[in-house]
């Protein structure tokens, strides 16, 4: 069985990095947390002159990184960012990882510690296609923005953009901004988001 | 410092074939080094060796600082009948992970060691005798202004990196310190800011085995007349080796295996009954073979006194003052610097704004995985595109106009 049983048109990975990209002022110190290869650091490196620090887990896209010249330290986000201090960032990210974090809840806190603010990336598990393949199919989702089997996936949760809502409402932070990413865009607004989105970007600050 | 013309090491060690042993005078006539306990001394003879080839524009070398109890051969053999190559081997060489095919790779005996460089067992010019317990206390710091002096005699203004483990990677942080402009990079392994408690008081174990050896006449044993503590010192080295090791890595190597019976003997003045017993009776015997006791007392008081924030002060505005990128490395199973220890200095680093990245490694060989020939491989993955991107950014940041 091929994993992906749907097919978006665009790479989600670049999507992803131009909607981030264009969130993040120029000059900015920005963490992204589980950075990967350091692929979307080293753009807002180069592009945006950020002054940037990676945090990823896997000894491959560790040395990855490094080899991108990016400076990184190899964590696991559910341990929390015990060596970055806090208010040491402008800009936290969080791309399309946090449906694979444990607690949540306690990883925002974490980056709204050490950042002003959180752009989070997560991936919408209301989008049509997805609930057509559990309420039709009868199957786990398999999409291109999900695209694992449901006993290999790194997902832990699954949630909708109202899910987020209602998560941020229970930690100490506001949504200063939601925008739905439909196909290769994220749009201010949009007619039955929570249906047409395959993810949403969210920037978070502290409530008070 | 002097600063004398290019003694040419190319010619000496081409980068394939057989490393030469040099040396280099540093510290002489008028200018002795002065030590952090306030005392002069000079001249000062180091003991190095060189693989590959620096470039002309002298941007690709990187100087190796070994351990407690390492030495300036760090790779290669010196006679191709050589039982064992240098005690780097599987990290240094040509196509190895520090690739002197490329880069110009420096490593030397410390300052106060007994494998070449001045140190205790050497003659004191003003007796002619040897120095032992009369050799001037020294610490890290003093280690690296040695080091500092001899790259400097090898006409390198900035190294690419230092590189070093353990008491070597205690050298690396100090000399990010004390040279900020000397060291485009810094690569720090299984170390930390201090030695902690517990380093000082196995320390304290080693000495106190020496001391009590009767063979060591308060440090005055060299000669026809004396014999070296060997029981002392060889126990002093069982008792640090333990500390290099991990319990999951003796478990993996020895376990509960006995060395010759079949089975219990039951027999008090039986001293080796256990694999694990003869390994450390083993390590020590080599150890004496090899090592001056008054040198291990001096570099593991050195290691004792090592303290960034002590002698510095308070850690992030002691790193504001660097400029190398650094990459720091710990170990899961390293107990005598575990990686709360690595931690520390980096988030001492990130609170300065420096470039840092940092990785604990998983290994079951404790302290000593940085040095072990299976773990080389895992480093390499981290050591090898780091020092290449230091290179690249280094020859950017050189040229004015950036492509």
């Amino acid at each position: 069985m091929p994993a992906k049983r749907i097919y978006l048109p665009d790479p989600l990975v670049a999507v992803t990095d131009e909607v981030i990209m264009a969130q993040v002022d120029s000059g900015s110190r920005v963490v992204d947390m589980g950075c990967g290869n350091g692929r979307l650091l080293e753009r807002l490196q180069s592009d945006h002159q950020c002054d940037v620090l990676g945090v990823e887990l896997d000894l491959n896209e560790f040395a990855a990184a490094l080899g991108r010249g990016l400076p990184i330290i190899r964590a696991d986000l559910d341990d929390g960012l015990r060596d970055v201090p806090s208010g040491a960032f402008d800009v936290a990210v969080l791309s399309q990882t946090l449906q694979q974090i444990r607690r949540p809840l306690a990883v925002l806190d974490e980056m709204l510690r050490v950042a002003r603010r959180a752009l989070v990336v997560v991936p919408n598990f209301g989008h049509w296609r997805v609930r057509l393949q559990v309420v039709l199919g009868g199957r786990a989702p398999v999409t291109d923005s999900l695209p694992y089997e449901w006993f290999e996936s790194p997902n832990v949760h699954f949630l909708t953009m109202i899910d987020f809502r209602d998560l941020a409402s229970r930690g100490n932070f506001k949504i200063i901004k939601e925008l739905p990413i439909i196909g290769d865009r994220a749009v201010d607004r949009a007619w039955l988001a929570n249906l047409r989105a395959h993810s949403a970007l969210y920037v978070l600050e502290r409530a008070g | 410092m002097t600063f004398n013309s290019v003694p040419t090491p190319v010619m000496n060690s081409p980068a394939r074939g057989l490393p030469a042993r040099q040396s280099a005078t540093l510290f002489t006539g008028g200018e002795p080094l002065t030590l952090a306990s306030g005392r002069t001394f000079g001249p000062i003879t180091a003991a190095y060796q060189t693989y590959g080839e620096l470039t002309p524009a002298r941007d690709n070398a990187i100087f190796v600082c070994h351990a407690l109890t390492g030495d300036a051969h760090v790779a290669g053999r010196h006679d191709p009948d050589d039982r064992k190559p240098g005690w780097w081997d599987g990290f240094v060489g040509p196509g190895r992970p520090i690739d002197t095919d490329r880069y110009f790779v420096i490593c030397a005996n410390v300052f106060g060691g007994c494998q070449g460089t001045t140190g205790p067992a050497d003659a004191n010019p003003q007796t002619g005798k040897p120095w032992g317990p009369d050799f001037p206390f020294l610490t890290v710091a003093d280690i690296v202004q040695v080091h500092q002096a001899l790259v400097e005699h090898l006409g390198i203004e900035r190294l690419l990196a230092a590189i070093g483990g353990s008491l070597g990677g205690m050298q690396v942080l100090e000399w990010a310190v004390r040279f900020p402009d000397r060291l485009a990079s810094a690569i720090v392994l299984a170390a930390g800011a201090k030695l902690n408690a517990q380093g000082i008081a196995f320390n304290a174990v080693g000495r106190r085995a020496i001391y009590a050896d009767p063979a060591f006449n308060s440090g005055h044993y060299y000669g026809s007349s004396g014999e070296p503590p060997r029981f002392g010192l060889a126990l002093a080295r069982m008792i640090a080796h333990i500390t290099y090791l991990s319990e999951q890595s003796i478990e993996l190597k020895f376990g509960r295996k006995l060395q010759h019976s079949a089975g219990l003997t039951y027999d008090l003045l039986k001293e080796t009954e256990f694999q694990i017993e003869s390994y450390l009776h083993h390590q020590g015997k080599r150890f004496v073979e090899r090592f001056d006791a008054n040198s291990y007392l001096l570099l593991t008081r050195a290691m004792d006194y090592f303290d960034l924030v002590e002698s510095h002060g308070p850690l992030p505005d002691v790193f504001k003052k660097t400029d190398a990128r650094f990459l720091v490395v710990s170990y899961t199973t390293d107990w005598l610097f575990p990686t709360s220890q690595s931690r520390e200095i980096v988030r001492a680093m990130l609170d300065a704004g420096r470039h840092v990245s940092f990785a604990e490694l998983e290994s079951p060989h404790g302290h000593d995985a940085f040095l072990i020939e299976s773990q080389l491989p895992m480093l390499g993955r981290l050591v090898t595109p780091f020092l290449e991107t230091t290179y690249r950014a280094n020859v950017a940041g050189k040229t004015p106009e950036k492509p």
